[in-house]
């Protein structure tokens, strides 16, 4: 690997580790999302700095350059990274879906023992559901 | 006691046994209904009188709620625009938290004639049956609905009826008597996201349901303002396939 890439690689891969954990300790980031980034940072520091690393993986996946195979691995991790997103943001839109739901029937329920209290109710109802 | 009062105000509707509405809930999702959600409520109040309605306002801009509610429905508000399958769900959860036996839920578009309600609780009343099916189709009345909505109907008609080995005409009916313990399996995480479809018939049945359909008046959509309805033609059949396919993949579970 010529050694100005090499530099430059490495550069990289120690900037993003850094800002990762950097995110984590100002929270913002949670761990759980960190382990990705953290693993990949450190895989690719690792190929920065041992490059013949790099090269044996590019004879073993047939890869004739091994740009190639760091590209390979590139488009890999997103893809994984991009599906781990789609699972969290289902389970995310699922448990906004129950929120919601109960948020209604509650609201609903508190505005029942309210009027059972002959407590003035909030004024205009379901408007006030807009400002929490 | 109320329910013997219900009888007699009741027409006698070709019955045999007289229908009970006692712990019956009417469920209506409406989404900027204002216009049509009083007569939808005074229509339903003078053919079963003294039957609690929801409405379930799933984020109106307009005065859906305040009307509602002027016209003696109870109203639960959704705080934004959530759609109409988890609307409807908000109705099944809330009769399974206040131990509703009975839920009818219908379109608050005045599409759904409140005479066939009756129908629909007496097919419901029966031993072996869990969900009733208000179809527009059974009896080939009048429904003018878009041709690509209608060949998709069919079509998926057609194939839930293969799988569960019975006639299914209507599988996106918004006019249903749903009874007993199926109310519980709406309100669960089964129900799907965004509205239910043929796809959920076909788990309902493989969970051990009873399905029944039953011929219904139905008015053509007075606005044509459907809320689950208006998806793309594409993502519907795709999303219909993928479902239905995956609600086969799944282990086929005991009842509970």
């Amino acid at each position: 690997m010529p050694p100005r890439i090499k530099i430059i690689s490495i550069f990289i891969c120690v900037i993003l580790v850094a800002y990762v954990f950097e995110l984590v300790r100002r929270r913002h980031l949670n761990e759980e999302y960190s382990m990705g980034w953290l693993v990949t940072g450190t895989i690719m520091l690792i190929f920065s700095v041992f490059d013949d690393l790099l090269i044996w993986i590019s004879d073993l996946v047939g890869a004739t350059l091994f740009t190639s195979t760091l590209f390979f691995f590139g488009l890999l991790f997103l893809v994984v990274i991009c599906l781990h997103f789609s699972i969290r943001i289902s389970a995310l839109t699922n448990q906004v879906r129950r929120l919601t739901q109960h948020v209604g029937i509650l609201y609903r329920q508190k505005t029942e023992l309210e009027s059972l209290l002959g407590k003035q109710p909030l004024k205009e109802g379901a408007a006030n559901l807009e400002k929490l | 006691m109320t329910a013997a009062s219900h009888e007699t105000l009741a027409p006698p509707v070709r019955s045999s046994s007289p229908v009970c509405y006692q712990n019956t809930l009417i469920v209506i999702p409406a989404f900027n209904e204002a216009k049509n959600i009083g007569t939808v409520l005074d229509e339903i109040h003078q053919e079963l009188p003294g039957v609690p309605v929801l409405v379930i306002n799933d984020g109106s801009s307009d005065a859906t709620p305040r009307i509602a509610e002027e016209h003696g429905a109870q109203v639960i508000s959704l705080p934004y625009n959530s759609g109409y399958g988890v609307a409807l769900q908000t109705g099944f959860i809330y009769a399974s938290q206040n131990n509703y036996t009975v839920v009818v839920q219908m379109d608050g578009d005045r599409q759904h004639s409140s005479s066939s309600i009756k129908c629909l609780l007496q097919e419901a009343q029966q031993e072996d049956v869990d969900v009733v099916i208000g179809s527009r189709f059974l009896e080939n009345r009048i429904y003018k609905t878009s041709l690509a909505r209608k060949i998709g109907i069919f079509i998926f008609g057609k194939l839930a009826s293969i799988l569960i080995g019975q006639k299914v005409t209507d599988p996106t009916s918004g006019f249903q008597a749903i009874k007993g313990d199926a109310i519980k399996f709406m309100a669960s995480d089964f129900y799907p996201p965004d509205y239910p479809d043929a796809d959920f018939i076909i788990l309902l049945h493989r969970f051990g349901y009873k399905i029944r359909e039953l011929p219904v008046v139905m008015r053509p959509n007075v606005d044509n303002k459907s809320m689950h309805r208006g998806h793309k033609t594409i993502y519907y059949v795709f999303k219909m396939f993928l479902s239905i396919i995956i609600t086969l993949l799944r282990q086929k579970p005991g009842r509970k």
